[in-house]
């Protein structure tokens, strides 16, 4: 490909392949692959050592490790120092496929799995979750010969995807734009024809291919735009949710069909992974006790994926989180099978929109006492729902809250959590953090801004368990509160710890102790997300600023917040009957969803929707943020779930947007998703 | 001369690994390796490999003496094994792992741990063989011919 180098710029590989193809030229490019570098991960040493040499002896520049998790640092550490990554399948600190997912979304750099083992369903598994390759040990060095192509082609799709998506933006594709004039009513719709029909012709592709988990488009899933897919996903319902059918809805200039499907593929891996994960979804009264093991299951990997992205960056800015999300599912080419994309939309929401997010059938414990609003980050993998019990949150303040997340957030590596405000109503943001944070219970009405705290603890690699659901279960109690309750917060039906703060709302829930949020009612109340828009997103942490939100403290930035605002994505989009939100009722279904649409408006009308969309959550729940019932319900669970991924997704899609320099975008450091008990 | 002789010796020996199919073509592969960089490349690997085998082997040998022995824990030990395995070349050590963890698929706890003694005697065998051929090359070593 003659490319401009431009394109990827500065893709040495590119130009190198270039101008190795045409081996006119060059100077330096004339050598590749030789000078390739790969990381190779395994935990066998005699497995270790021969690729290693191996690979030197193919002229590569070889780095080995035997653990996923010094593989992860290195990654995270030298952000373009690799090209490529070959990984064994079974290692004990981590699995194979989650770290293929964590680089995917984080580096999204091609890997390659290798196993003894050949089964069919493993090797499957390698393609769902987005490895480039499957070798079969021993692996012969012929095999590692061509190891290069996944390098080029990867860095041919993107290019082509900027291209693409460089056109959208820019309104003018221009191989697509001409096609189908049928459109005309906005360049988008034009190109989105004719990026459709670019698609269908084009094979080069490997990315044009829709189903192609390797296609990336490159446009920016904010958390808005996160949410408004959500939305239109749960009003065609998840299985009649087609691609041109929800650009419609979405109604969105400049966004493709094409875009949407990517972004469809992605998010529905991301609802499958939750539905295989956890056994009790919403089970009222999973209280925050009982995490992990359900639902993070799945969403443990990418939960922790996300969380830890999204902590890690401190507090996501909702917007970062979309733009994680969005970006995450754009670029993760092979990462389709990673459900960020809901997480990430989650985190989108941002706080400022008190709302409450429910999390989804967590309890959140909401205190209405509060007003500071625990927004659950849903740091799936990190934040077990034990954890979250264990946060209860009994100072008032967010703040608080945030102290005490800063300090769990501690342990873990990166994640920092971060607490995140919820703007007005929301007054409590529950604060997951990898066990020991004391969620705050926020205030579930409310219209006062309620900040949000969230404290995303990003995801501490083997601390967080906690079902990263945090995110969760803010959402949850955030649902719970029915928006229409300006003054009431729906805050009653959660449960959250809260101190005196909130006004009568009250816990209904009695307060578990355990579980710090409670999603009692149906109380959609939907944090505001935007909160984490007002997060800055540093670098390696992510910042919460606070919207409102009381949480001041970004020890560490790894906010959930990408967790947040998945479940406030989540929330949103499902606008639930306001009917619905009242106090006790627990289900919530995903709150979180309902959250992320009402995310926005921090109205009462959002509540509504929130608990509306609760409630349909729950029904069809794939995603939703685990436990559904908020009952009592772990709101770790809740939130976890679905928060993890989406919230994770949005901050990943903020990072990717270059939201924020920061150098890893997730900075978390690879946190083994085994914890989380599944 | 004495040291023609050696060589000739171990070629000899090498050739036996193959004929008896103690080792494969994956043995070759790895010789094909070693080079001015790493001359006993080789060695060295198969010092490593014997090191963690023989530990794996004695974990699930211990394992199997006490009640609570799982077959997926077995059953990932020997998964283990079968990639390194595999990867050094160890021919019929990686026969007996397959065949034994075909029968520990089926259920049978019995028939696994007799496979998992079969697996020890070539895994013995292997290392007994293998051992005084690369102190022999060690001891003599020039740039052999392959």
């Amino acid at each position: 490909m003659k490319n401009s180098s431009g394109g990827k710029g500065s893709m040495s590989t590119a130009s190198s392949i270039t101008t190795w193809k045409a081996g006119d030229v060059v100077p330096v490019p004339d050598q590749f692959p030789a000078g390739l570098r790969v990381l190779v991960v395994d935990d066998d040493p005699t497995c270790l050592i021969i690729l290693e040499k191996m690979l030197r002896n193919c002229s590569y520049d070889v780095t080995k490790c035997n653990r996923a998790e010094t593989a992860l640092l290195k990654l995270r550490e030298n952000r373009n120092g690799f090209d490529i990554v070959i990984s064994d399948v079974h290692m004990p600190d981590m699995d194979g496929f989650k770290l293929l997912e964590h680089i995917g979304l984080e580096m999204d750099l091609p890997v390659i799995m290798m196993s003894a083992d050949d089964g069919k369903d493993v090797v499957m598994k390698g393609v769902t979750h987005g490895a480039c390759d499957y070798l079969i040990k021993p692996v012969r060095i012929e095999a590692l010969k061509n190891i290069w192509q996944h390098v080029v082609r990867k860095r041919k799709n993107e290019w082509k995807d900027l291209e693409q998506s460089g056109s959208v933006e820019e309104g003018d594709r221009q191989p697509k734009q001409s096609e189908d004039a049928d459109y005309s009513s906005s360049v988008n719709e034009g190109n989105w024809k004719s990026s459709k029909k670019r698609k269908d012709d084009e094979d080069e592709t490997d990315d044009r291919d829709d189903t192609s988990t390797l296609k990336k488009p490159r446009v920016v899933w904010s958390v808005e735009l996160h949410q408004q897919f959500v939305a239109a996903v749960n009003q065609l319902g998840i299985d009649k949710a087609v691609p041109k059918k929800i650009l419609e809805l979405m109604n969105v200039p400049g966004l493709t069909r094409e875009n949407v499907a990517s972004h469809l593929q992605k998010y529905r891996l991301y609802l499958r992974r939750l539905s295989g994960v956890s056994p009790h979804s919403c089970n009222p009264n999973n209280s925050f006790m009982n995490p992990q093991d359900e639902t993070f299951g799945p969403l443990s990997s990418v939960h922790g994926l996300d969380l830890q992205t999204l902590t890690a960056t401190g507090q996501l800015p909702a917007q970062c989180l979309a733009t994680l999300q969005a970006a995450m599912l754009g670029r993760s080419t092979a990462k389709s099978s990673v459900p960020m994309p809901l997480v990430n939309q989650r985190n989108i929401f941002s706080f400022e929109n008190p709302k409450l997010r429910f999390g989804e059938g967590q309890q959140q414990h909401v205190n209405n006492n509060n007003k500071q609003v625990n927004l659950l980050h849903g740091i799936p993998t990190t934040m077990e729902s034990k954890q979250l019990t264990s946060l209860r949150h009994t100072s008032q303040t967010i703040g608080n809250v945030n102290m005490q997340v800063a300090s769990h957030g501690a342990q873990s590596s990166q994640n920092n959590s971060s607490l995140i405000e919820m703007g007005q109503p929301l007054s409590r943001v529950q604060i997951l953090n990898d066990s020991t944070v004391p969620l705050s219970v926020g205030q579930p009405i409310v219209p006062n801004g309620i900040a949000a705290n969230v404290s995303t603890r990003n995801g501490v690699p083997e601390n967080i368990r906690a079902p990263g659901y945090n995110l969760v279960s803010q959402t949850s109690s955030i649902l719970n509160f029915p928006m229409n309750h300006a003054s009431e917060l729906p805050v009653d039906t959660f449960s959250l710890r809260s101190t005196p703060g909130m006004s009568d709302h009250t816990s209904k829930g009695a307060f578990h102790e355990d579980f710090n949020s409670e999603i009692k009612g149906s109380a959609g109340f939907l944090p505001s997300y935007e909160v984490f828009n007002d997060y800055q997103y540093k670098s390696q942490n992510w910042e919460l600023q606070n919207a409102g939100m009381i949480l001041d403290d970004s020890q560490h930035s790894n906010s959930l917040q990408g967790n947040l605002d998945l479940t406030q994505s989540v929330l949103v989009q499902q606008g639930f009957p306001s009917g619905q939100i009242n106090g006790q009722n627990r289900s919530v279904p995903i709150v979180s969803k309902a959250m992320f649409s009402a995310g926005d408006s921090t109205e009462p009308g959002n509540l509504l929707n929130v608990n509306h969309h609760l409630n349909t959550i729950r029904a069809d729940n794939t995603v939703r943020v685990k436990s559904e019932t908020v009952a009592d319900g772990n709101p770790s669970n809740l939130f976890v779930d679905h928060f993890g991924q989406e919230d994770l997704m949005i901050a990943l899609l903020k990072q990717q947007q270059g939201i924020a320099p920061a150098e890893n975008e997730f900075d978390f450091d690879g946190y083994s998703l085994d914890n989380i008990p599944v | 001369m004495e040291s023609k002789h050696v060589h000739q010796q171990i070629a000899a020996m090498r050739q036996s690994f193959f004929d008896e199919e103690v080792l494969d073509e994956i043995f070759s592969q790895l010789e094909q390796l070693e080079d001015q960089n790493n001359p006993n490349f080789v060695e060295e690997v198969f010092t490593m490999y014997f090191r963690d085998s023989t530990t794996l082997l004695e974990t699930i040998e211990q394992a199997m003496k006490t009640v609570s022995i799982t077959l997926a824990k077995m059953d990932r030990i020997l998964h283990q094994l079968k990639g390194s395995s595999a990867s050094v070349g160890a021919n019929k050590v990686l026969n007996e792992i397959n065949k034994t963890r075909q029968v520990l698929e089926k259920g049978n706890l019995e028939g696994t741990k007799a496979g998992i003694w079969e697996m020890r005697k070539e895994y013995d065998s292997l290392k007994a063989k293998l051992e005084p051929y690369f102190q022999l090359k060690q001891a003599n070593s020039v740039p052999k011919e392959k």
